[in-house]
């Protein structure tokens, strides 16, 4: 071997290192960074009160319920929608037009921008079905951005289910139906939800999506009906850096925002993450 | 051919019905956007309203060209993919060719953790950190402009096309690498002519769909890209994309008004971009798919 | 050995263009065991799996012909498939428990078919895992998860869930390739004396294991069912060559 390729080849895998390093020590730079600006911030109290002072003092619960709220009512739609789906294309699906229309619907939700679910649900669920701007039509567009996330995760779970359950089951007697419920989705379920739960890391982080369809600018209270507005981590960050009455004043309650905000999107991504992979490791040792 | 036993009709259409939702909501989406974004062209002609270079919509008479807003989409869709796409190919290639075992188990789960940073944080990193630097080092006046957005962007679609592409460089078989390497070839030579080549139609599918992302992401341009509705001379100018048109207009717009109907014509503008870069990555995937069976 | 059970006449099976079993006839008798015999690929799991109509869910499977069970063909248009995979019950190749308890795994086929009442279901369990030889190992782990049994312990798991539903027949695919000696004996042991309840039929590439546990063997090679007999006279004075050269083949 020539030692021109051999250096050519040298330099290749330390401009490889390099740009990883790179990108590595940049990342860890920006969550050092926000870490260290919002830390200061992070209290008891900040976390429990409502804001004061037209949200230039007191604390962040009402963004925090409201985006528990926006989680709760988007998956309570997503969920079973996008496992059923899933079930259907994984347990039923014949080739047909049906599942080749539902293959490309789910494949294209999942590339439909944000802010196209936001002028969706502000047509849809908004005006066309009356709900006003509201937690109920934040939710419900929110759950339509999450099912093409649940519907994946749910196929690969179920598809990994080992044929041999099925066909044990159908020995034995049981219809299609029975054995789905009984063995196949209780076998794929732990992965199920690890794919609910990655969608949950989605969903919180969103903006876009609830600006015109129920995200509040300030609500005095928690929301008590699906019908009331309610305020949202993400949108509280955008409105405090963009339209708050005072800008500079807020910026330690926006550096705090940003992080519970990372905090529980990173946490729910990364919870969703390692237990799939341990479930696969374990699904592994079983075979 | 699956039995169908009479018991199982019914559990079958009712999970059938449901899964219908799906298609449901994705024609309810082309739909509304397609009713509430034609009453627009009975006021403006399609031309003006494509290339039309002033947006003015509050203005009285208002106009609604949106040349400026696409022009605002392309740049800083394209300055982002010329910043991410290059880094984003080079950290898949030394994930699947380069690194080692123990810190790929280590890197894999993180960048895809990363695909889910929230894109509002990034946007307030453009205000806080990108933008202040930029006014101290460039001698202008504000930081929030078309560079800006873009590296955000940039940031924000590497750890999509990275996990996307390493995924196609993994499945290209090992015995592809192994007569490689039997011929005397060096890894790079490997790499370059016989994993890239391979794994070619997987690499580009993973560009287009972070293309396609970068095309359709709201917050990072609404709060970094400055918001100027211009069409961009330069890397320092600012600009509003189609998205933070729509997110910083809509809600304070009339409902039904012309400058309503505008926005989701540029929301359709948006989805039918999309939807193409979609759909093209979805036939170079099944072309794949065909020639290698 | 008086009456048949199956009666398999003119049977045809097709996936897609590969004929996979062709013209075959053949009786399996009641109460006994009948092993399927022959080189892999010839169509013993095939033909197995047409006695119960598990290849019914075989994407481009078709099959002709008549396969009588008690006289009433099983692939008659209005056959209750329920019905019949409860009659003649299956125990495949690898353990296959449920991820569920070794009660619960027991308990399915009972459950599926309406029995919910606590007691009856225990006896129910009890039995079926005393006729798999398996209820002194387990009876005080009853509720613990079946996939931490061993691998011969799993398989006569299995038995036991198919003999819950109180089938007639046992199809057996391999049980035992993936089990050790020790285990493999045990199962052995087992079928023989499942012989004086159900109608066994199994498969096996062991032909010293269909000399030692069955009373009829059925020899295949490539969709040909070669010749049927008595297990002795099999083994002693095969009638065909091709049964003759194969059987020898594996013991020399
Ligand atoms: N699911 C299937 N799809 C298509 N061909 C199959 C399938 N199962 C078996 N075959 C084919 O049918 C023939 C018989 O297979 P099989 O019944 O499994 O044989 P054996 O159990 O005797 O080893 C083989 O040629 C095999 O390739
Ligand atoms: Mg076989």
């Amino acid at each position: 071997m020539s030692g021109a390729r051999k250096s050519k080849d040298r330099t290749a895998t330390i401009m490889l290192w390099l740009v990883m390093a790179l990108t590595c020590g940049m990342l860890a730079l920006i969550l050092a960074f926000l870490v260290s600006k919002g830390w200061s911030v992070l209290s008891w109290e900040f976390l429990t009160k409502k804001p004061r002072s037209m949200m230039t003092a007191g604390g962040i619960s009402t963004p925090i319920v409201g985006t528990l709220q926006l989680v709760l009512v988007s998956m309570g739609f997503a969920f079973p929608v996008g496992v059923f789906t899933a079930v259907y294309l994984v347990e039923y699906a014949r080739d047909d037009w049906f599942t080749r229309a539902l293959r490309l619907a789910v494949r294209s939700l999942a590339g439909v921008p944000s802010v196209v679910f936001g002028l969706f649900g502000l047509s849809f669920f908004v005006i066309f079905m009356g709900f006003d701007p509201s937690l109920l039509s934040a939710g419900l567009t929110l759950g339509c951005l999450a099912l093409p996330v649940i519907v994946g995760a749910s196929e690969s779970a179920l598809l990994a289910v080992p044929r041999d359950y099925r066909d044990a089951s159908y020995a034995l007697g049981a219809t299609q139906w029975q054995t789905i419920r009984k063995v196949v989705l209780p076998a794929a379920f732990p992965s199920i939800i690890t794919g609910a739960i990655l969608s949950v890391g989605r969903v919180a982080g969103e903006t876009a999506p609830i600006i015109f369809t129920g995200a509040a600018f300030f609500a005095p209270r928690f929301a008590k009906s699906i019908f009331d507005q309610v305020m949202a981590l993400p949108y509280h960050v955008l409105i405090l850096a963009t339209a708050g009455t005072n800008i500079e004043k807020t910026r330690p309650i926006q550096y705090g925002t940003v992080l519970v905000l990372l905090f529980f999107v990173l946490g729910m991504t990364m919870t969703g993450v390692l237990w799939r992979a341990r479930l696969r490791i374990r699904q592994r040792a079983q075979r | 051919m699956r039995t169908s036993l009479k018991e199982d009709r019914i559990p079958r259409i009712a999970v059938m019905t449901i899964a219908s939702l799906g298609v449901a909501i994705m024609l309810f989406i082309l739909y509304s956007l397609v009713r509430d974004s034609i009453p627009i062209l009975a006021h403006v002609t399609l031309s003006d309203l494509l290339f039309g270079t002033h947006w003015y919509p509050t203005y009285d008479p208002p106009e609604f060209g949106m040349l400026p807003l696409i022009a605002g989409s392309v740049s800083v869709t394209l300055l982002a993919s010329l910043i991410s796409l290059p880094i984003s190919l080079a950290l898949a290639v030394f994930l699947s060719e380069v690194c080692p075992a123990i810190l790929r188990e280590i890197l894999k789960p993180v960048i895809e953790i990363l695909g889910f940073f929230p894109s509002v944080v990034l946007g307030f990193i453009g205000m806080v950190v990108i933008a202040p630097w930029m006014v101290m080092n460039f001698n202008i006046m504000t930081g929030l402009n078309l560079l800006n957005a873009s590296v955000l962007m940039g940031v924000m679609i590497i750890p999509i096309v990275t996990s996307l592409a390493e995924d196609s460089l993994n499945s290209v078989p090992k015995d592809i690498r192994d007569a490689s390497f039997a011929l005397g070839a060096t890894r790079l030579e490997t790499i370059t002519r016989s994993v890239i080549p391979a794994a070619l139609p997987g690499l580009m599918t993973a560009s287009l769909l972070g293309v396609m992302r970068a095309i359709g992401e709201t917050m990072v341009v609404l709060m970094a890209a400055g918001g100027a509705a211009m069409i961009p001379r330069s890397i320092m100018d600012p600009v509003r994309p189609l998205t933070s048109a729509i997110a910083a207009e809509m809600g304070e717009t009339p409902f039904r008004s012309d400058h309503y109907f505008a926005l989701f014509f540029a929301g359709l503008l948006l989805l039918l971009m999309t939807l193409a870069l979609n759909m093209t990555a979805l036939w170079i995937e099944s072309r794949a798919k065909r020639l290698r069976s | 050995m008086e009456k048949d059970k199956f009666s398999v006449r003119d049977l045809d099976l097709y996936y897609g263009s590969n004929h996979a079993l062709k013209k075959i006839n053949l009786q399996i008798p009641e109460r006994a065991v009948t092993a399927l015999i022959g080189p892999s690929g010839c169509g013993k799991s095939s033909f197995l799996r047409c006695l119960n109509r598990m290849n019914d869910f075989i994407p481009g499977c078709s099959v002709s012909g008549k396969v009588e069970l008690d006289g009433s063909d099983i692939y008659d248009a209005n056959t209750d498939l329920i019905n019949l995979r409860r009659r003649v019950g299956m125990v495949f190749q690898r353990p296959n428990p449920f991820p569920m308890s070794i009660f619960d795994n027991v308990a399915y086929g009972p459950r599926l078919h309406g029995d919910r009442d606590r007691n009856t279901l225990r006896d129910i369990v009890e039995e079926s895992l005393r006729v798999s030889a398996l209820w002194g190992e387990v009876r005080d782990i009853l509720h613990t998860p079946a996939l931490a049994l061993s691998g011969g312990q799993q398989q006569r798991l299995c038995i036991a869930r198919a003999v819950a539903v109180q089938p007639e027949v046992l199809l057996m695919d391999e049980p035992t390739s993936a089990l050790d000696p020790m285990a493999t004996a045990r199962i052995e042991e087992l079928v023989r004396e499942l012989r004086t309840r159900y109608t066994v039929v199994i498969v096996t590439h062991n032909m010293q294991q269909a000399a030692r546990i069955s009373d009829t063997t059925d020899f295949f090679l490539s969709g040909e069912m070669v010749e049927s007999g008595p297990t002795q006279q099999m083994f002693t004075s095969p009638r065909d060559k091709r049964t003759e050269d194969y059987i020898t083949g594996r013991f020399g």
